[in-house]
């Protein structure tokens, strides 16, 4: 074990993909100080470039065997890596999408994509962490990107108030993580998630150490549900989201969610794996209350990013769901379902950003009025994007469900899967709203889109491929499974 | 694969409804002339799959089976027997119907119309030829979004509440049977449905997946007291909406019981027949009471259709108490009658709806007491009319006669009392029907309006011809289709009277 307290360099390659973004995040911050008015565009192809970069290079080392570096608290895997390609892809899709309402909303800056930047190498940070300290760091480099992205948009009081809630209450769930990690620390005498998980699977332990192992666990939990937004401590999620300008609500709705699923993966399945009996019941509550609020709120909401921010508060009820069954099979169901939501997620703000116009946000439910008049071939997309959510074949969404609900059948839990349905049922309702709003009502204006043809075309791929991976969703299930 | 009839049967409609919408509405004459040549063309190739039927086999026939989803074993099985043989062939050939009739009356994005029928044409096909769960599933939900759209889009005042009332009914239904489904899978490892039928399951596994399947099955049929939401969606479709959901949506609903409650909860169908049996009198004694005091034509011919609807549910779970050792022929008859009654009343439900139609694009009512004296200017129609509303009250010689009568005498064979209640929708039936056709077509005309109607034209009178052809056809010479589903069926039989215990 001596060996791994040392620092030896000609390990770095394993973190080849954060040093490099973190190089690249010193260079679009420095260039963009010297950019002139007419060369302000060159920071967000810049910025793409560095994420393309860091995808393969993170593409690259998938196959790696399991290398952990830094003294134990930086791993590299095979999880590590998928994951990493898929946020720096889904950070891609999401600046595309960004760029047309910075313009169209006048908050085309410079720092924007340096903190995106940044977020991307906190979270890259949590996935491959593998201390309570790594992970607590790219969580704390995450957070405060966010909170200051959110209050970019400066004259808007909604999106100050945004910022500070998540401020504040993202400050209290840290301290709540920092105090579980503190306690694990404590009784366990190590911050490595390996030396926490053989402590974790002893049998001898005394009752005095289990207790204050146990309190360490809560608390853990409560810090990771806080940052997942599982009820009961969702409060921020639908004024964050709706507060936030749109751009942002859709990065912090989708990207952050798989860091946070690979924190919880690390510390809980990976670290705390010999107590999941403890845990996989607060889960179980978790997420039959997320199910059951996200499905259920959601129907009386007319801004459609706060029914979104409802509707992600009963997607992660089903990821919780994921974690509860306790098996690998089980873990990759969860895993399958973040990237479709992710997917989904996604596809969603980008159709809510497309009918975004010159300082107008299109928030409103009923903004989608007559949509498929003026534009059936988006309609169309929205139509499957809210089917999709709603768990309705052939989309993607429901083969994610579908896998959720084997598992928890197959763990023994049918009651828990007939109430998930029936929710899911209840939740339908308001994705059809959505849908009654295009094709079944018509509007006095006129909507035009005045999105450039690189996002009209993105936008596209992304919701088609909800339909053409709903059709053909095997190697991503396979693939989910694979990273355990 | 050497066979692909049933892909492509799936698939053509699909492809070539995606390309109609790409054609747009703006060159809806290219539209409607790709959408009727595609339907046709599907009716053709569907034809082939009763010509190279064999119907002495009850095996599943062109069959094609590919891995879909290895991680959980779920294939893209398709194969066809003699239950769901004809239901595709009623799918094609009522398409064309609704296709026709959709010609000039839709003027509001007709090529999204045309496109929405064909798409879900592929989507119903599929329904009845899935061998796989999982597939059959995907199909049946799918088909629930075109028609979500015709009913919300080209529905009447109320269609909004009507199209959503629709979908939440339905979903709701069928999310229990994907629980029991999952539930099969984990405990056989297979999604196949042929596996289902051979898997054994306990007692009380066999009663929860039967109320499972019976939530999503007798929504869709509708049983009373889960079909609330059909004369809503009936009224507030367009004309086309309502023949496919009354000529085949409903049929998904009967074909269920057939492919999945009778072979694989035998036990706990036995068991609850008699409640089903109950629930189905109930559908055709007082639902057909209800018909009978609508002023809305749609509504009435909605209720009639439940009415109807009744006797398939009531010749499928009466096999049970109509068995004898030894004497399996009031079981057949009983099985094979619900079979004959679900295709006559295909025919016969696509017919009324279609001449409620005819009468709403002239005059926009549905209502009862528009009319009067409708002979007078459209004499050529009331003829037309009133064979389909015989057909309606059973009238022998018409193929209503033949699916009641053959339920009714295995209904009498279980118990006479639920025959004699059956047969009293001899009476009902006909007072509801006939006095409709009392009241709209015959006596004086009262509306000025009715005076200026014009008889229909060529091609209303081409699909009406056609389905009185049709409704002659089964109801003179029913042979040819109980002779194709006859092995099928006592297979069936067989399943549903071993016991899996």
């Amino acid at each position: 074990m001596n060996n791994m307290y040392t620092f030896d360099t000609s390990t770095l390659w394993a973190a080849l993909p954060e040093i490099f973004l973190l190089s690249a995040i010193v260079v679009v911050l420095l260039l963009d100080l010297f950019l002139t008015k007419p060369f302000k565009q060159v920071t967000y192809y810049l910025t793409q470039l560095s994420l393309l970069i860091t995808a393969i290079l993170a593409f690259n080392l998938i196959g790696e065997p399991k290398t952990i570096i830094f003294s134990g608290s930086f791993v590299l895997d095979n999880m590590a890596s998928i994951f990493k390609v898929f946020m720096a892809g889904s950070t891609m899709v999401a600046l595309v999408y960004t760029r047309h309402y910075l313009t169209e909303h006048k908050l085309f800056r410079g720092e924007y994509f340096v903190l995106v930047l940044l977020s991307m190498l906190g979270m890259m940070v949590m996935v491959s962490g593998y201390s309570l300290l790594t992970l607590y760091l790219g969580l704390e480099i995450l957070s405060l990107s966010l909170y200051t992205l959110i209050a970019i948009a400066r004259e808007r009081a909604g999106a100050i108030e945004a910022a500070l809630k998540y401020f504040v209450l993202g400050a209290i769930a840290s301290g709540l993580l920092l105090y579980g990690m503190s306690m694990i620390y404590g009784i366990s005498g190590s911050i490595n998630i390996t030396d926490i998980a053989t402590f974790a699977d002893n049998s001898t332990l005394a009752s005095r150490e289990m207790l204050i192992l146990n309190f360490g666990l809560v608390f853990l939990v409560i810090g990771i549900a806080f940052k997942l937004g599982a009820v009961p401590f969702h409060m921020w999620v639908p004024d964050v989201y709706q507060g936030a300008p749109t751009s942002v609500t859709m990065f912090l709705s989708t990207v952050p969610k798989i860091a946070a699923v690979a924190m919880l993966v690390r510390i809980l399945v990976d670290g705390m794996g010999a107590m999941h009996d403890y845990w996989s019941d607060l889960f179980m509550v978790m997420a039959l209350l997320s199910i059951a609020l996200g499905s259920v709120v959601a129907l009386m909401q007319t801004n459609i990013k706060r029914m979104l921010a409802y509707s992600t508060i009963s997607h992660i009820g089903f990821i919780l769901l994921g974690f509860v069954t306790g098996v690998v099979e089980g873990y990759g169901a969860a895993v399958f379902y973040v990237l479709v939501y992710i997917l989904m997620s996604m596809a969603a703000f980008g159709m809510i950003i497309l009918l975004n116009k010159q300082g107008f946000e299109a928030d409103k439910i009923s903004d989608f009025k007559g949509l498929s008049k003026h534009s059936p071939w988006f309609a169309l997309m929205m139509l499957a994007i809210m089917l999709s959510m709603a768990g309705v074949p052939p989309f993607i969404g429901f083969y994610a469900k579908l896998f959720i609900l084997q598992q928890v059948i197959s763990a023994g839990f049918i009651t828990i899967a007939v109430i998930a349905v029936v929710f899911a049922v209840i939740s339908s309702y308001y994705y059809l709203q959505v849908v009654k709003s295009m094709y079944f009502e018509d509007s006095d204006n006129e909507i035009t889109i005045t999105a450039p043809m690189d996002m009209k075309l993105i936008l596209s791929i992304n919701a088609v491929l909800i339909l053409v991976v709903g059709l053909f969703p095997d190697f991503w299930m396979k693939l989910s499974i694979s990273i355990f | 694969m050497d066979n692909s009839l049933l892909s492509l049967l799936i698939w053509l409609p699909i492809f070539a409804g995606i390309f109609v919408i790409f054609i747009g509405n703006e060159r809806a004459n290219t539209a409607r002339w790709i959408s009727v040549a595609t339907s046709i063309l599907v009716f053709i190739i569907s034809l082939s799959l009763y010509t190279e039927f064999d119907s002495n086999t009850h095996l599943m026939q062109f069959e094609e089976k590919t891995s879909w989803i290895s991680q959980f074993n779920i294939y893209y099985h398709l194969g066809v027997d003699g239950i769901s043989m004809p239901l595709i062939i009623l799918t094609t050939f009522s398409t064309i119907l609704v296709i026709i009739a959709g010609w000039e009356v839709i003027q509001t994005r007709p090529a999204h119309y045309m496109a929405a029928f064909l798409i879900m044409e592929g989507l119903i096909i599929g329904v009845f030829s899935s061998l796989d769960a999982i597939l059959f599933y995907a199909f049946w939900e799918a088909s629930l979004i075109p028609m979500l759209l015709i009913i919300g889009v080209w529905g009447g005042d109320n269609r909004v509440y009507a199209a959503i009332k629709f979908f939440l009914y339905t979903f709701l239904g069928s999310v229990f049977m994907l629980v029991s489904l999952i539930y099969m899978y984990n405990k056989g490892g297979s999604f196949s449905i042929l596996a289902m039928h051979d898997l054994s399951l306990t007692a009380t596994e066999q009663a929860w997946i039967f109320w499972a399947f019976f939530m999503a099955f007798a929504v869709k049929v509708p049983m009373f007291p889960v079909h609330t939401w059909l004369p809503d969606a009936h009224v507030q479709a367009p004309t086309g909406g309502s023949v496919i959901l009354a000529a085949i949506m409903l049929k998904m609903g009967g074909y269920g019981f057939f492919r999945f409650s009778l072979p694989i909860t035998p036990d706990a169908s036995y068991e609850f027949s008699e409640v089903v049996i109950i629930l189905s009198l109930i559908a055709i004694v007082y639902i057909g009471f209800v018909a009978l005091v609508q002023r809305d034509m749609k509504k009435l011919i909605a209720y009639s259709s439940i009415s109807h609807m009744g006797f398939v549910t009531l010749g499928v779970f009466a096999l049970f108490l109509a068995y004898k050792p030894g004497a399996a022929e009031a079981a057949l008859l009983g099985l094979e009658g619900a079979m004959v009654q679900m295709i006559s009343h295909g025919f016969i439900s696509a017919a009324m709806f279609l001449v409620v139609g005819v009468l709403y694009d002239r005059l926009h009512s549905r209502e009862i007491s528009t009319y009067g004296g409708v002979i007078n200017s459209m004499p050529k129609f009331t003829g037309f009319a009133v064979l389909f509303a015989m057909a309606n009250a059973g009238l022998p010689g018409t193929s209503g006669f033949v699916g009641e009568f053959m339920v009714i005498l295995g209904a009498v064979q279980a118990n006479i009392w639920y025959g004699v209640l059956a047969g009293s929708t001899l009476i009902v039936g006909a007072a509801y029907t006939l006095w409709m056709v009392k009241r709209v077509f015959w006596g004086a005309i009262t509306n000025p309006d009715v005076e200026t109607l014009s008889d229909i034209n060529a091609r209303e009178f081409s699909i009406l011809a056609v389905l009185a052809i049709a409704v002659l056809a089964m109801g003179l010479y029913p042979q040819p289709v109980i002779d194709v589903m006859h092995v099928t069926i006592e297979h069936l039989l067989n399943q549903a009277l071993t016991s899996k215990l």
